[in-house]
Formats: structure tokens, sequence, C-alpha cells
């Protein structure tokens, strides 16, 4: 850019390489990182489309032999649909409140502190232990079945910090000319949360949901602990054992013969699909909604 | 969220706020519900945990075997946690440098219009289900790190972590591999917002001193970003140690205490806790329980600690803003 004299340059040939090597480092890093990425999505495709067909997504695994070929996971993408679903109606509400109280009714007392604290802790709290927490409570201590409502709960823990934060955030960039306005209009607080503030924040915090949706859909570990397994179709979430499709992959990976590691590449397949589709939707709202309403 | 406000409003329709009272009371209430399932989660692990604890023949903390299902009940957290930690730090040691080379990447390499994108990409990397990449790790991981362990094993067995008779291809080698995938996009999402945020001024002082981009980087960015790291690094510590299903998949479930990483060495309490559920009787539900309530305690403390870091660094950021 500046004019700079060729003596600078001359003396500067040490320097000039350790800049260029630096410069490689930081794009084998990213080569790096994107290598595991490309291999897993072309495994799961390529060994996925194998048994991705109609019977894979319409029959359940009843009746199928540990070495038979068939069978598919209809029980399993019911069971995640309905977990996922169940364990939304929980989060949303609680984590929407939740946000709701950290932004426009929580002073910067101990409360509100130590709630925000815990909401970032919470986001650490492994998966395993959410389910060992339903499994020692509900299952244990109540003495209730495995259910799908049992992993729901499970993954419900799992959803709350990730519902809290995005809402948290996105009720902070409503701008405050707004509930000024709707104060001076004599209306009173809770109304306007209601009516003005989370309005205009609504599709931010449903991109920030749908995010939650996605990343709890994937988790395997709680819903072990807490719907267990069945190979046949249980519609019902609040009665016996369910399936998931996490736990399909798991059970069909653990089977030592190729047919049931088909089914576990398509079940892969199938989810990571599932979780791609909310991805990209929560990525679209935030894309078409956003220019419009100028945040 | 509507139901929220709108049910209690003619209880008290005629107060000074309206239904306002309930509204914040309500919310109020969520966020302490939250903190009350923080405690919960303590409480109900730790009253589980005692009767298989009061029933378990040898010292919890320092045996090494995991017999909770006998008759006279065995059980020690030992080995496992000595397979969380290191397990965790080898994933950490790995990821660590990738990460802050993609952070670096995204926020001071890569083309500006393509800077979001590439970080899309690699927050794509989070959202592959853990149970994906255990799939993938026993079925194409495994086989494909066979030659490489033995390399190593051959020319660098001298080395204590590499040396073991055995070369196998489940071990904890490759376990902490598929960690180290599946920590690296928290770790470098968060490094990439702290470089982000160093300051812009420093930056072109930099530059305009003659400084090549690395000097400036060295000397602006690095030191102003170091905190944000360290935390990003313990995020993804936490996470690695509570991973649960691909290590599942992947680790050799042993019960040794031993460095050599290409050897039949590998376990971790969130893997033993997985493998086990099945076939756990009631003694051995509460056994991994305790372990699950010590893995509950580790990864609180290392979060805590991070989250700490973390609170530090807003307040020099906004110093220096």
């Amino acid at each position: 850019m500046s004019a700079v004299t060729p003596e600078i340059q001359r003396i500067s040939g040490m320097r000039r390489f350790k800049d260029k090597g630096v410069q490689a480092l930081v794009y084998l890093a990213f080569a790096i990182a994107v290598v595991p990425l490309v291999s897993v999505l072309w495994l799961v495709i390529s060994n996925g489309l194998a048994r991705f067909d109609m019977e894979f997504l319409t029959h359940s695994m009843r009746n199928i032999g540990a070495r038979d070929a068939g069978g598919g996971a209809y029980h399993a993408i019911i069971g995640t649909l309905e977990q996922v679903a169940l364990a939304s109606l929980i989060s949303v509400p609680i984590g929407l409140l939740t946000a709701v109280y950290l932004v426009e009714y929580g002073t910067n007392g101990r409360l509100k502190r130590s709630i925000s604290f815990f909401v970032d802790i919470m986001t650490g709290v492994p998966s395993v232990v959410a389910g060992l927490f339903i499994l020692a409570f509900w299952i244990l201590i109540l003495g209730m079945p495995f259910s799908g409502w049992a992993g729901a709960m499970a993954l419900s823990i799992l959803m709350l910090p990730t519902v809290v934060r995005s809402a948290e955030e996105m009720l902070m960039l409503v701008p405050n000319d707004l509930r000024e306005a709707s104060y001076a209009l004599g209306v009173s607080k809770w109304r306007t949360i209601v009516k003005v503030v989370l309005p205009t924040a609504f599709t931010g915090i449903v991109t920030g949901v749908m995010l939650a949706i996605a990343r709890v859909a994937g988790e395997t570990a709680p819903l072990l602990l807490t719907v267990f397994f069945t190979d046949s179709i249980n519609e019902d979430p609040f009665n016996g054992p369910q399936m998931g499709l996490p736990l399909y992959v798991f059970d069909q990976a653990a089977r030592p013969n190729d047919t049931a590691i088909d089914r576990a590449w398509a079940g892969a397949l199938t989810l990571i699909v599932i979780i791609m589709l909310l991805n990209l939707a929560a990525r679209l709202i935030t894309y078409w909604r956003s220019p419009a309403r100028k945040r | 969220m509507r139901e929220g406000g709108s049910a209690p409003l003619s209880r008290s329709a005629f107060r000074r706020s309206r239904g306002d009272g309930p509204f914040r009371y309500a919310s109020t209430g969520a966020g302490i519900l939250l903190l009350v399932i923080m405690a919960a989660i303590a409480v109900f692990l730790i009253a589980r945990a005692i009767p298989a604890l009061q029933a378990n023949t040898a010292s919890f903390l320092t045996e090494l075997t995991w017999n909770a299902n006998a008759s006279e009940p065995k059980f020690g957290i030992g080995a496992l946690a000595f397979g969380t930690v290191v397990s965790s730090f080898l994933a950490l040691i790995i990821a660590t440098p990738i990460a802050i080379g993609v952070a670096l990447f995204i926020s001071h390499y890569a083309p500006r219009r393509l800077a979001s994108f590439l970080g899309y990409i690699i927050d794509l990397l989070a959202a592959v289900p853990s149970v994906v990449y255990g799939l993938w790790g026993i079925i194409f991981l495994v086989p494909f790190m066979r030659g490489p362990s033995q390399f190593l094993n051959d020319y660098f067995g001298w080395i204590p972590i590499f040396g073991g008779d055995q070369v196998v291809g489940k071990s904890m080698l490759v376990g902490s591999l598929v960690l180290a995938i599946m920590i690296l996009p928290i770790i470098a999402a968060i490094s990439r917002e702290v470089f982000l945020q160093a300051p812009k001024l420093q930056e072109e002082a930099a530059l305009a001193l003659g400084a090549t981009r690395w000097e400036m980087i060295r000397m602006s960015v690095l030191p102003f970003g170091r905190p944000g790291v360290i935390s990003a690094a313990m995020l993804g510590l936490g996470r690695a140690m509570g991973e649960t299903i691909a290590v599942a998949l992947i680790f050799p479930a042993t019960f040794t205490i031993s460095f050599e990483i290409l050897s039949a060495n590998g376990n971790s309490i969130a893997a033993n806790i997985a493998n086990g559920f099945g076939e756990a009787n009631d003694i051995g539900r509460g056994a991994l329980i305790a372990s699950g309530l010590v893995l509950f305690i580790i990864t609180l403390l290392v979060n805590m600690a991070a989250r700490w870091v973390i609170s530090r660094r807003k307040e020099y950021a906004r110093v220096a803003a």
C-alpha cells in the first residue's frame, strides 16, 4: 500500500518467512478441520443410501433377527419426533419465561446474576448426566416406567440453556423505544412484553428454538437411560419403552454383522437429514426476516 | 407465552399493574426453577448413589475394577476417572492448536465475504450427532488408524505413551481423536469471537508501523485473546469429559491405568455408563449413578472455572473498548 523502501524489505527476509509460514499453518489448520466433516458426511451419504428406502422409513425392527436384512427405523423416527416435540413443549415456555425474567424483570441483583451464571453452567451439563438425573428421579425414585416422556424430560434439560440464551439475546435486541412508547400509551409492563417485545423478537426466538432442537435431536446418552430400547412401534410416548433415531444407530452399530451396520448408516443419514433441515430452516428464517424488519 | 399472563388477569385485574404481578412471578419462577433443576440433579444423584456406595465392598475412590452387579459389589472410579481425564486432555492437546488456527483463519486470514460461510462450515462439525461420530469412528477411523498407530509404535515406541507390545485398533488415541473433532468447533467458535473483538486500532497501528500480519497477530490479537482461548479450551475439556456415545463405541472399555495410548487401554466414566447400563441391576445402576455424580462435579468445576475466566475477560474488553 504505502511506498516501502527496498532496504526494509531486504532485512525482513526472516520475518517474511515467518509470516508466510504461519499463514500456511493457519490455512492448513482449517483444511485439517474440514477433512473429518467431509469424511463423515461422505461416508454417511454413500453408505446410508444403500438402505435408505421406503421399507426403512415405514417398517420397524419387529421380528427382524440379528442377521436378517430388511427392517427399518419407522419406530425410531416416530419416537424421535415425539420426544423432541415434548422436550420443546417443556423447555420453550420455561426458557422463554426465564429469558423474560433476565431481560425485563431482573434487576442487577443476586438472583439474576446467579440464574444467568447457572444458565451458562447448565450448557456444560453432560448429556449422560441429564439422563442419569431423570433415571434417578423419575424412574428409580418415583417408580415410573421407561418412556418417551422420560426421555423428553432429559432432553429438555439440555435444551433449556440454549433456549434461554438465544431468547435472551433476541429480547435484548428489541429497541427500548418500543417499550417506552408502549408504556407511554398506558400499557402495563406484562402486556408490553406479551404484545410488543415478544412479537418483535419472535423470528429470532424461533430460530434459536430450532437450533436448540437440532442440538438435542442427535443426543443418544439421555435416551439410552430413560427411553430404553424397543424393536416395535410404540406411538404412545407416555407408556413403555420407545426408540429414538440416535439410539437406533447406536444399537445397530454395536451389532457386528453387515446388515445391521447398513441399517446404522441409513439411520445416521436419516438423523443428519433431519438435523440439517432444522438448521437450514433456522438459517432461512433469519435470512428472510432480518433484512425486512431490520432486526 | 400468552397463557402465562392472560389467565391470572382476572384474578388481579384491578390491582396496581393489572396482571403484571402474576406474569412477573411466572417469569421469576421459571428462572428459579432452573436453579432448582441444577440443585435437584445433584440431590437425586446423591440420593441414588448412597445405597450403592454403602453396598460397595471396595473403596469407591481408589478401586480400579467395576463389578457392581455381583452379589458382593466391588467397584471404584479409579480407572474410569483416569481414562476420562487422560483422554480428554489428549483430545484437548490435539484440538486446541487446530482450533486456534481455524479461528485465526476465519477472523484474520479468510476473505471477508467467505468468512461467515466458512465459520458456518466449522459449526456444522458440531451439528453432527455424537452417535454418528461413533459409527464413523468404529467403521472408518479405527481401521484407518491401524497403520499410523503401528508406525508410531514401531518408530516412536521409546516414547512411553506410544509404547506397549500390542497395538490395537480401538485405542485411547482413536477415541481421543474423535473427541478432538467433536470439541474443535466450540473452541474455534469462542476463540473466533474473541479474536474478532481484538482492538482494531492496535491492529492497524501495528500494521502501520510495518509489522507483518503474523507480527500484528502475535502482538495485538493473541495477547488480547489469550484468556478467551483458555476458557474456550476449558469449555472444550468439559465437553470432552461428558461425551458419551462416540467413546462408548470406540474405547476398548478396559479397567487399566496406563499411559500407553496405542494399547488396549481407555475407558471413561460416561462410556462405562452407556456400556454398563443395559445389564445393570439395582446396585449396578446406583453405582453408575455414583460415577455420574463424579462426572457431574468434575464438569461443573471445569465449567465454572472457564466461565470465571470469561467473565473476567469481558471486564477487560470493556476497559479496552
